[in-house]
């Protein structure tokens, strides 16, 4: 060993052989971080240039009906007189709606593919899933329309007015004509098509939690149920927020199966059996319509609007998550 | 109701040793066989486990000592395509039969396992988590068990200001005997620790080791354990497996000293293994 290095280090074109090579390698490594700082920068870039035109596209609507934009309900083409209010509404409600009924189906099979479901099960299951979150909106939107709305009006909406109508309170929600399309219709099959996305990440995170923590708990007696909400969901509750609101994100922004099923109708209304619009939706429909710079611009404000929701959504999501883990951490 | 299972005779299982069996078994393994996926894992194993004392189980990797330990409180049966046969005796009653209620093995027989794993929630709620499932507590009476089963995990000094942190912030010593006073909170009668003390550093093996000895007044202890200077200097007495069968068992001083089957020998004086 000493002999070599005595070699190596009375050889002077071995080591300038490694300067060489020194400088190669740290040149190597600055151009590969500018690669990827550039590739990083590009979503920043991307994420303002969109916003900026779109609030660029919008400035005639914003400057015509300022604030009261935001609160109109109004949207006339022939008077030109547009608000942002039941689009903006009936996005919040569908999204709402879909994540009601998404989450806790996607839970169970999560919760049946990681805990219960036998081994040869978890496989087709699971690949059903990948599968469903494949098909394309349209198609679910032409299922919807076609399928699921006849379902709804002939069956749903009777059996709704006749048994929740009564209610109080909640009453004036599930009363409603039987038409079949309208904002519970284009709920549920928003919620149809979020569930592969947030099942698929539940499922991941479940298979992440140790055997020897599910076991420990196992070991005092717990039941799989009791496993599943003292301890696994706790365990992997930051990620599966995560994914819930990846869902929530799909569902706010969703605009081919929503345009098909909720009736595209600029009324704001207390039933969900109503027909309504989505933001998505309004824009989908009428933008090919429209024939006045001020209803253009009208609707490329209303993307902007999308794009703020979305924003103060996903921010929320993430101020819950940071409360959450700095609670865990005072505990 | 479920029905009781039926007795059965606990009569000495065949060692080779002529033990002073004061007392009997509290646990007993009779002709017992466990398979998984096509493999046998333990073959007719016969062992008892003294009342009040430390059982240690050795014998090098894969030779079923931790399947044993795990068919003691059927945490096994949470897998498919795991199975037992023969008889595990708990108190003359066998375990195995799928009529005695999991709910009351699990309350019997506590188990702690190799690697310490608190429950991501605060240090007091690990404890009262399993109470909680077995028993219906007021606030006051959960604090003095908490209390009670912390004092007896000797973590109590160390964590009593605070016990609403995060389990997840205590040391690793600290996790392992939170994790066995989570245990001895349920009040049962039998501890089974599977290699409680390989994940440590010497000073927390130290700690557990001379909190076994203290806590076996009050429990019977099983330990599954690699380090065979921990099983002379903590277990009353030991068995020997390999490949699935108990070679030999007999009191720890005895087998270390004047082992009787030469694979013992082998093994205790690190010819193999």
């Amino acid at each position: 060993m000493a002999q070599a290095s005595a070699i190596q280090a009375i050889d002077p074109a071995a080591h300038q052989a490694g300067e060489r090579r020194n400088l190669r390698d740290a040149r190597a490594d600055r151009a590969f971080h500018w690669l990827v700082a550039s590739a990083g920068m590009f979503v920043l870039l991307a994420l303002g240039g969109a916003a900026l035109s779109m609030l660029w596209g919008g400035r005639e609507a914003f400057s015509e009906f300022g604030l009261g934009f935001l609160f109109s309900t109004e949207w006339d083409a022939v008077n030109r007189n547009f608000g942002a209010l039941v689009p903006i509404y009936g996005t919040l409600v569908t999204a709402l709606i879909a994540m009601l009924i998404a989450v806790p189906v996607s839970f169970g099979i999560a919760l049946f593919l990681t805990e219960v479901a036998p081994a040869w099960l978890r496989g087709p299951v699971g690949a059903a899933i990948e599968l469903l979150a494949g098909i394309p909106s349209i198609i679910y939107g032409m299922w919807g329309l076609f399928v699921f709305v006849p379902i709804m009006g002939e069956y749903v909406t009777p059996w709704l007015n006749d048994h929740l109508g009564e209610w109080p309170l909640v009453g004036a929600l599930f009363t409603g004509p039987p038409l079949g399309i309208g904002m519970l219709t284009a709920g549920i099959v928003l919620a149809i098509m979020v569930i592969p996305f947030v099942s698929s990440v539940m499922r991941e995170v479940f298979l992440t939690v140790p055997t020897r923590l599910k076991e420990s708990a196992y070991a005092l007696g717990s039941t799989t149920w009791e496993v599943v909400w003292n301890i696994v969901l706790p365990y992997t509750r930051s990620a599966v927020i995560g994914g819930i609101f990846l869902g929530l994100g799909r569902a706010l922004g969703e605009t081919m199966a929503v345009t098909f099923v909720l009736g595209n109708a600029h009324r704001l209304s207390a039933s969900l059996l109503e027909p309504g619009n989505s933001i998505a939706a309004t824009i989908a429909n009428e933008f090919t319509e429209a024939d006045s710079d001020l209803y253009r611009s009208s609707l490329i404000a209303l993307g902007f609007l999308l794009f703020v929701v979305t924003f103060f959504v996903l921010a929320a999501a993430k101020l819950m998550l940071r409360r959450l883990s700095r609670q865990e951490g005072k505990r | 109701m479920i029905d009781a299972p039926a007795r059965i005779s606990v009569a000495p299982a065949a060692t080779t040793d002529a033990r002073p069996q004061a007392q009997r078994p509290k646990m007993a393994a009779r002709g017992l066989d466990f398979h998984y996926d096509g493999f046998r894992a333990l073959k007719d194993v016969s062992l008892d486990v003294a009342e009040k004392r430390v059982t240690a189980l050795i014998g090098p990797s894969g030779c079923g000592k931790s399947t044993l330990l795990r068919v003691f409180n059927r945490i096994y049966s949470i897998y498919p395509g795991q199975h037992a046969s023969g008889a595990v005796l708990l108190d003359g009653e066998n375990i195995l039969d799928p009529k005695y209620p999991l709910n009351r093995l699990r309350s019997k027989v506590g188990m702690v396992f190799q690697k310490p794993v608190p429950f991501p929630m605060s240090i007091y709620d690990n404890i009262a988590y399993g109470i909680r499932h077995h028993e219906k507590l007021s606030k006051a009476e959960m604090d003095v068990r908490v209390e009670l089963a912390l004092v007896q995990g000797a973590l109590w000094g160390e964590v009593k200001d605070k016990l609403r942190q995060s389990a997840l912030g205590l040391s690793g010593g600290q996790q392992q005997r939170l994790c066995i006073a989570r245990a001895i909170a349920l009040r049962p009668e039998v501890i089974l620790l599977d290699e409680p003390t390989s994940a440590l550093d010497p000073i927390a093996t130290g700690k557990i080791e001379q909190l076994i000895s203290e806590l076996k007044a009050h429990f019977t202890i099983a330990i599954v354990t690699h380090n065979m200077q921990q099983a002379a200097r903590c277990s009353d007495f030991t068995a020997f497996m390999y490949l699935g069968e108990l070679v030999e068992f007999g009191e720890t001083e005895r087998l270390f000293t004047k082992p009787e089957k030469k694979q013992t020998e082998d093994y205790i004086t690190g010819r193999f293994g």
